[in-house]
């Protein structure tokens, strides 16, 4: 197969990013240089430890001095690679630019120094924004009330699942089986389960829900169906008035996946489209950091008939002050302590903010202009299942490399190589050797051309050095069948392999 | 309106070159009947403007650099060294997603993998994730992981425990059906009741849980028997992690899982979150363990290198059959603490932990001398909380206190209502000497007869 070569001009992509590659030493391994620390006051006489609590084995933990321990982990970021050392196109993630004006306000004293149980008086800030955070983002979900609570989109899930259930306890009823797409998110059904449902997954026909499948899972034992749209192929579910009606008329709820909703903010709320329950990631539609796995935040949106179930307390405003009501007798209790991540939701208003009603929905408009531009650049190399529009993110199947024995994840790897994060990969299961691109709407098309050069390059590169990438990164290919095999997690696990090497 | 979006020049070259002309035609595929056109929300602001405008709303709050701040139940006013947020607010760190790609991850992989580290070595136990949510959501995963392991339903858990933390383990078993116990403390002293644990404790029992310093603050040396007592029901322990530093490790006393709040290692309050949820247990419960887990192994050129492990757990993979749902976590908080830990080191945490100990235990002294208060309610030594029986209302009591610029207690009535008029007090080594005498010279006026 010859494919066209890639751009040579000034969007080509080049191989000259070299990411850091240190030899670095775990900190416990580092020799221990320290004098006395002077943090606190020192002054302190010593207590009496009831003598069977007091601790005998002295802690092994590191004595470095702090120019060792800054340096130690200087080096650690520089061999970690985020949004701000490149594009980050990984699918379902909105892997969008954290602006930095957000960082800057959830780190002043006034967001980082109060204490959830301060009397309200001295929390009229914090509940001020959690109250106008929740309203833009009933706004933006069509939904009637918003719960902060929850901190990840599994979260949010999870509370969801936890209302459906009291909702139809409430109505006297024992449903106990939640139906899924099989382009859903894995946390979908590990939420349902956790939450006590059965799962009940249907196919798709044409990238979108079987609707004849759907019909014949509906039953009175439906307690909802959880739906991500537009779903994780980047299609927008055009059948969704009818799906919604199909499931309301079963008695069930659907439940809104709002880890896709970059692509629909200001063009359709997920409220008037027929969900009762929405989650919202404020880590990937709102801008705040991922922080290399978290934290982030999960609100979950309701509709005003499943607002009694919400958690507690609820954020209110009367008489020109903002408090906490507690006193919800059918709310589900409470699903984390305290009220919510505050130093990520203070994130996600201030972006709100910045960005307003208008600047929302300019940004939807381009993130799945730049994911539709991307496609039609990348079908005619790379196979593109299902026709038509994509919304934020499209699917792109690594089939045709199969016959260079190169597969999905060696393009991913290689893909690093050329200084970029990889997409995400083998996913949705429904698509053989599935690349799922999300560009989000911050990246610029001088950028989103080098990828796409990218791409086209590593088709005709030599498959040897394709397969053994990446190659410009801290460390080559890691062995994690090894990994899992060995299990060495922690520094005294591998102390002690080394000392079982050692012995003669 | 600040410009995050460098292609809305370029909107209809792009357009035209995928043959499109307008960018509603991206669209088309939304049903009519449901399309908006906008979103009812203000326009976009300047930086500045927003700038100014969160400085207003968020000077409204009394920090506590303003407020002399005596209130924990769970979330502390501890000091945090510069060198944390050093670290924390690298880019490369917190602009990337979960590791998924390791081989350009290393760097958010090992600092995983040392606070991994730390935490086993804090607890004893053999291994630790890579976080949970918070304290309360990582003890209903250790009773949702015993319950699962044992294949029974009892649970005991301690009366003396906060309600939020009740109310999410009471959310994440619901759908087992557990018959939940709870194990009253000693009038006298607030440990827990052994004899009644031992009537507790049947065939049938999953797990006994137990916390130390417990709500109260008491450390309670009783815990050291409850293993023998939970016989083969799993023990799982509650801990302040900071007080690990001067305490025995949980399995020198025979944990088999540690839980607790890691918010007091390195984490700002931030009004509640973002925290740190603390999971160690033994190495034969792994593969049931919920979260990431971070792996040492090797690059194909021989190379250290760091990995998740053992994801054929993890939601992603397993769907419905996962040990848990948890996806993101709080990774960045995790690395906060290992920059925390490493930089006060052994004997840093052990002075900090001390001090926390001695100031508290001056400061409930001080109160007891107070005509009308009782400091502390219970006998026998503290961490770094304790309850104080009040001559007065604790809510009137705090409102009087903040008129004084401070922050009281947490009130305890609510959820225990044999405590009466009787809040939880927390010191922690932010509390200087000017701070306890505040206090002390607040009380005084509102001591019995004033």
């Amino acid at each position: 197969m010859s494919a066209p070569s890639g751009d040579t001009g000034k969007n080509a992509a080049t191989l000259d990013y070299h990411q850091a590659r240190y030899n670095i030493p775990l900190i416990f391994e580092l020799h221990s240089g320290k004098k006395k620390a002077l943090f606190f006051d020192g002054k302190y006489e010593p207590c009496i430890i009831p003598e069977k609590l007091a601790r005998t084995k002295p802690l092994e933990l590191p004595q470095l001095s702090e120019l060792d321990v800054i340096r130690h982990y200087t080096k650690l970021s520089q061999m970690n690679y985020g949004v701000d050392t490149g594009f980050y196109p990984l699918g379902s993630c909105t892997m969008k630019y954290n602006p930095k004006i957000c960082e800057e306000i959830a780190s002043l004293p006034q967001t980082e120094n109060v204490h959830p149980y301060q009397d309200e008086k001295t929390i009229q800030g914090s509940l001020q924004i959690m109250y106008e955070l929740q309203k833009a983002l009933c706004e933006i979900g069509g939904v009637d009330v918003v719960s902060l609570q929850p901190s990840a989109g599994a979260h949010g899930e999870f509370t969801g699942m936890l209302i459906v259930n009291a909702y139809h306890e409430n109505n006297g009823e024992n449903r106990k089986e939640i139906i899924l797409p099989d382009t859903a998110h894995g946390t979908n059904p590990a939420s349902a389960a956790m939450a006590g449902f059965d799962i009940i997954e249907i196919p798709s026909n044409n990238g979108q829900v079987d609707i004849e499948a759907l019909k014949s899972a509906l039953s009175k034992n439906t307690a909802a169906l959880m739906l991500t749209n537009p779903n994780t192929l980047g299609i927008f579910e055009e059948k969704i008035i009818e799906i919604a009606e199909l499931v309301h008329q079963k008695g069930a709820l659907l439940y809104y996946d709002g880890a896709n909703l970059n692509g629909m903010m200001g063009k359709a709320r997920p409220g008037d489209l027929g969900f009762d329950i929405v989650h919202f990631n404020l880590h990937k539609t709102f801008a705040t950091p991922h922080g290399g796995g978290g934290p982030g935040a999960g609100p979950v949106g309701v509709k005003s008939k499943l607002e009694k179930f919400l958690p507690i307390p609820s954020v209110e405003f009367k008489n020109g002050e903002y408090y906490l009501e507690y006193n919800h007798p059918h709310s589900i209790g409470k699903v984390k302590s305290f009220y919510g991540n505050f130093g990520v939701l203070v994130k996600a208003y201030v972006y709100l903010k910045l960005m307003g009603g208008d600047g929302l929905k300019e940004a939807s408009e381009i993130a799945v202009l730049n994911s539709n531009y991307m496609k039609e650049k990348l079908k005619i190399y790379y196979d593109v299942p299902f026709d038509g529009l994509r919304k934020h993110e499209f699917v792109l199947s690594g089939t045709k490399l199969k016959e260079k024995g190169i597969r999905t994840l060696d393009v991913a790897k290689r893909l690093l190589d050329y200084g970029f994060h990889a997409p995400t990969i083998y996913f949705p299961h429904l698509v053989d050797e599935a690349l799922m691109i999300e560009p989000t709407e911050t990246e610029s098309k001088e950028e989103m051309d080098r990828f796409i050069d990218a791409l086209i390059k590593i088709q005709n590169e030599d498959p040897s050095i394709v397969k053994s990438a990446p190659h410009n990164t801290s460390v080559e290919r890691v062995d994690e069948i090894g990994a899992a095999k060995e299990q060495i997690l922690t520094w005294r696990m591998l102390k002690e392999k080394i000392n079982r090497t050692e012995q003669p | 309106m600040v410009d995050y979006i460098p292609n809305l020049e370029k909107k209809e070259e792009m357009l035209r070159e995928i043959g499109l002309k307008r960018i509603e035609e991206l669209f088309a595929d939304i049903p009519k009947k449901v399309a908006i056109d906008k979103l009812n929300l203000p326009s976009g602001k300047s930086e500045m403007c927003v700038k100014n405008e969160l400085k207003k709303i968020l000077g409204k709050n009394r920090t506590s650099d303003d407020v002399a701040c005596f209130i924990g139940a769970g979330m502390y006013n501890h000091y945090i060294p510069s060198t944390v947020k050093a670290i924390t607010g690298r880019a490369e760190f917190y602009t990337s997603y979960t590791p998924y790609q390791p081989e350009t991850s290393q760097g958010m992989l090992q600092a995983l993998f040392e606070y991994q580290s730390m935490i086993a070595e804090l607890t004893g136990m053999d291994v630790a994730n890579a976080s949970m949510y918070d304290g309360s959501t990582a003890l209903a995963e250790a009773v949702l992981l015993a319950v699962r392991h044992t294949g029974k339903k009892n649970v005991v858990i301690p009366h003396a425990l906060h309600w939020e933390k009740k109310s999410v383990l009471l959310n994440y078993t619901k759908r087992y059906g557990l018959n939940i116990k709870e194990i009253s403390y000693n009038a006298n002293d607030g440990k827990i009741n052994l004899r009644q644990l031992k009537e507790m404790v049947d065939e049938e029992t999953a797990c006994v849980y137990v916390e130390n310093p417990n709500f109260f603050g008491v450390l309670d040396d009783n815990i050291v028997d409850v293993r023998e007592i939970a016989k083969n029901a799993l023990f799982v322990i509650g801990v302040n992690p900071l007080s690990l530093a001067i305490l025995h490790s949980p399995r020198e006393y025979g944990a088999d899982i540690v839980v607790g709040e890691g918010q007091a290692l390195g984490n700002p309050m931030s009004f509640g979150g973002p925290t740190l949820g603390i999971f160690a247990c033994k190495e034969e419960f792994v593969r049931k363990m919920p979260g990431r887990l971070i792996g040492l192994t090797k690059d194909s050129s021989g190379r250290r290198a760091f990995c998740m492990v053992l994801q054929t757990r993890e939601q992603h993979i397993r769907r419905e059959k996962a040990t848990s749902n948890i996806c993101s976590n709080e990774a960045l908080c995790a690395v906060a603490t290992a920059v925390y830990m490493s930089t006060l080191g052994r004997d840093g945490l052990e002075e900090v932990a001390r001090i926390n100990m001695w100031k508290a235990k001056k400061l409930s002294e001080e109160i007891n001398k107070i005509n009308g208060f009782k400091a502390p309610l219970f006998d026998g030594p503290h961490f770094n909380e304790f309850v104080v029986k009040l001559p007065i209302e604790p809510t009137t009591l705090n409102k009087k206190l903040l008129n004084e610029g401070i922050q009281g207690g947490y009130p305890l009535k609510k959820d225990f209502l044999e405590l009466g008029n009787s809040m939880l007090f927390a010191v922690t080594e932010k509390c200087t000497d000017e701070d306890a005498n505040k206090l002390i010279t607040a009380l005084k006026k509102m001591g019995v007869g004033k």
